[in-house]
C-alpha cells in the first residue's frame, strides 16, 4: 500500500533537487532544467492528492502544468539561443551588464 | 498489496537517484539521458497512482518532446561543456574560499532547512498516514471530466501554447538571430569599447 505522506515526501525532495539545480548551476540550460524538475515534482503531488480524495481535479491540473511547462520550454530555449547569439555565452554569470 | 509499495519504493529510488545524477552532470547530453530515465520513472509512477492518460502524456511530452528540444539546443549551441564551474567555483580567484563556500553551501543549507520545516509541518498532520487505495481513472472518463468541468482553462492553455509558439518564432526569426549571430566574433571588442566609454 502506498502511503500518501511518502508520495508527498518524494515530491518535496524532487522539488528541492530542482531548486538546488536552479541555485547552484551557472549554465542557463541547467537553470531551465531545474524549473522543469520542480514543475514535475508539483505534478506528482497533484496526482497523489487526486488519488487520495478520489477526485479528478488534481489530474486536470497536471494537464495544465504540462501545458505551462511546454510553453515555458519553447520560449525559454528560444531566449537562450537569442542570448547566446548576442553575447556568445550561456553562462549566467556573464550577464552582469547592470552591475556597473 | 505489498507489491504496490515495493513498486513505489523502486520507482522513487530510480527517480530520485537519476534526477540527482542529472543535475550534477557537467556533460549536458548525459544530463538529458538521466533526466529521460527520471521522466520515464515518473510516468510509471503516474500509472501506479491511477492516471494512465497522464502517464502516456508524461512520456510523450516530457521524456519525448521537451527533452528532444533540450537536446537540439545543447547540440547547436557551443557551450562550455565540461569546463562549466559551479557557482563560486572560480579558478581565477585565489582568495575567495569563504565566498566559494557561501555560494555552494548556502543554497544547499537553505534547501535542507526548507525541506525539514515543510516536512515537520506536513507530517504533524495525522491524516498523512492514510494509505492510497489503488484506483484507475480511465482516459475516456478523464477526458469527459476535463471538457465538462475545465473547458475554459483548456482553451486558455491552448492560447498559452499559441503565445509560446509565436514568442519562440519571434525570438528565433532571421532578422533577430542572423544579425546578432554575425556580431558574435566582435562581442569582446564591443565589450571593451563599452568599458572604455564607461
Amino acid at each position: 500500500m502506498v502511503v500518501y505522506g511518502q508520495v508527498i515526501l518524494l515530491g518535496m525532495m524532487l522539488f528541492v533537487i530542482g531548486g538546488a539545480c536552479v541555485l547552484i548551476r551557472r549554465n542557463l540550460i541547467m537553470i531551465l532544467i531545474g524549473v522543469e524538475i520542480m514543475l514535475n515534482a508539483a505534478g506528482i503531488v497533484f496526482i497523489a492528492a487526486s488519488l487520495r480524495w478520489g477526485a479528478l481535479d488534481g489530474q486536470a491540473f497536471v494537464i495544465f502544468i504540462m501545458a505551462v511547462a511546454a510553453a515555458e520550454v519553447a520560449v525559454g530555449l528560444a531566449l537562450i539561443v537569442y542570448c547566446q547569439g548576442r553575447s556568445g555565452s550561456i553562462n549566467a554569470d556573464t550577464y552582469n551588464t547592470l552591475k556597473g | 498489496m505489498w507489491l504496490y509499495s515495493l513498486i513505489f519504493y523502486l520507482l522513487a529510488a530510480v527517480i530520485l537517484s537519476s534526477t540527482l545524477l542529472a543535475i550534477t552532470r557537467r556533460n549536458l547530453v548525459h544530463m538529458v539521458i538521466y533526466l529521460i530515465i527520471s521522466f520515464f520513472g515518473t510516468g510509471l509512477l503516474f500509472f501506479l497512482l491511477g492516471a494512465p492518460l497522464l502517464a502516456a502524456l508524461e512520456v510523450i511530452i516530457y521524456a519525448g518532446a521537451i527533452m528532444v528540444l533540450f537536446l537540439f539546443i545543447i547540440m547547436t549551441t557551443p557551450s562550455e561543456g565540461d569546463q562549466e564551474k559551479l557557482k563560486g567555483e572560480d579558478p581565477t580567484c585565489q582568495s575567495c574560499g569563504p565566498i566559494r563556500l557561501l555560494h555552494t553551501g548556502l543554497p544547499i543549507l537553505l534547501a535542507t532547512t526548507l525541506l525539514v520545516v515543510a516536512g515537520l509541518f506536513i507530517f504533524a498532520d495525522p491524516e498523512i498516514r492514510v494509505a492510497l487505495n489503488p484506483a484507475m481513472a480511465s482516459p475516456a472518463v478523464f477526458g469527459r471530466f476535463l471538457f465538462e468541468r475545465y473547458w475554459f482553462p483548456v482553451e486558455v492553455a491552448s492560447f498559452l501554447l499559441f503565445v509560446g509558439l509565436v514568442g519562440a518564432w519571434y525570438l528565433g526569426r532571421d532578422g533577430l538571430g542572423a544579425s546578432s549571430m554575425a556580431r558574435v566574433p566582435q562581442s569582446e571588442e564591443a565589450e571593451s569599447e563599452n568599458r572604455g566609454e564607461a
